[in-house]
């Protein structure tokens, strides 16, 4: 699947986007942020405050209980500022 | 008809004048139309800025705004929408967002105009950083955006 990130998430992480085969275990958005987290201290900087962080999968808005299981493009960013 | 929905995400800057005519072109059934702009202010909690850059999420952010113009649609009598949102570098004066609502009477095309944009700007994926003479950082989100979209969720 694809990952992308944005605004202060994009810059923490490093990068806009990715593509990862995250393991089985890893179902929901909340324990891809975990499993992204062991893996680097640039995620773990990034995702510090799992709950100001926002998600979409596949262009929709999703909680951090959403499964993640067929999903195309998950992207993970802050609270929106548009308007 | 069914109300024709208009939705731009762009760099370029709008023409309000022209997005109107644009929208009740050829109309007879239109009595009102609500306008909204969104401009970028010289100033931000308290200090001065020398401009806005937005970060967008292409394809998301056309997706989003569709879904709550097509409920926009469903909730009030509307015979046309347009949503333009700019993206990139935006200076102190210009143009950042404008909505337009077009009804039969005004109610309903003021109430549409405000739950837009009450939705733009908290889900939206859109994010301002802005630049300063002290640097650039991003925006953060307001509570009161939050509950000015929350309040439209009450029955």
């Amino acid at each position: 699947m694809k990952l992308k990130y944005f605004a202060w998430v994009r810059e923490r992480v490093g990068k806009a986007e990715e593509t990862i085969e995250p393991p089985a275990s890893v179902r929901t958005v909340d324990d891809l942020i975990k499993w992204l987290s062991a893996r680097d201290d640039a995620y773990a900087y990034a995702f510090e405050k799992p709950k100001v962080i926002r998600a979409a999968i596949d262009h929709a808005h999703v909680k951090s209980d959403a499964a993640i299981s067929g999903a195309r493009e998950i992207a993970f960013f802050p609270p929106m500022t548009g308007g | 008809m069914a109300a024709p929905v208009t939705i731009r995400i762009q760099q370029a800057d709008f023409d309000i004048a022209r997005e109107i005519a644009l929208l009740t072109r050829g109309r007879t059934d239109i009595g009102a139309v609500v306008s909204f702009s969104g401009i970028c202010r010289g100033t931000e909690g308290g200090g001065e800025i020398a401009a806005l850059t937005l970060e967008h999420y292409p394809g998301m952010a056309e997706t989003e705004i569709e879904r709550r113009a097509q409920e926009a649609v469903t909730r009030w009598p509307l015979q046309g929408l347009t949503v333009l949102h700019r993206f990139g570098r935006i200076e102190p004066g210009q143009n950042i967002v404008l909505v337009l609502t077009a009804s039969e009477h005004r109610q309903a095309a003021f109430e549409a105009a405000e739950f837009l944009m009450d939705y733009l700007k908290t889900s939206a994926p859109f994010w301002k950083r802005e630049e300063s003479t002290k640097g650039s950082s991003w925006i953060e989100a307001r509570a009161d955006d939050d509950a000015a979209a929350q309040r439209w969720t009450k029955p």
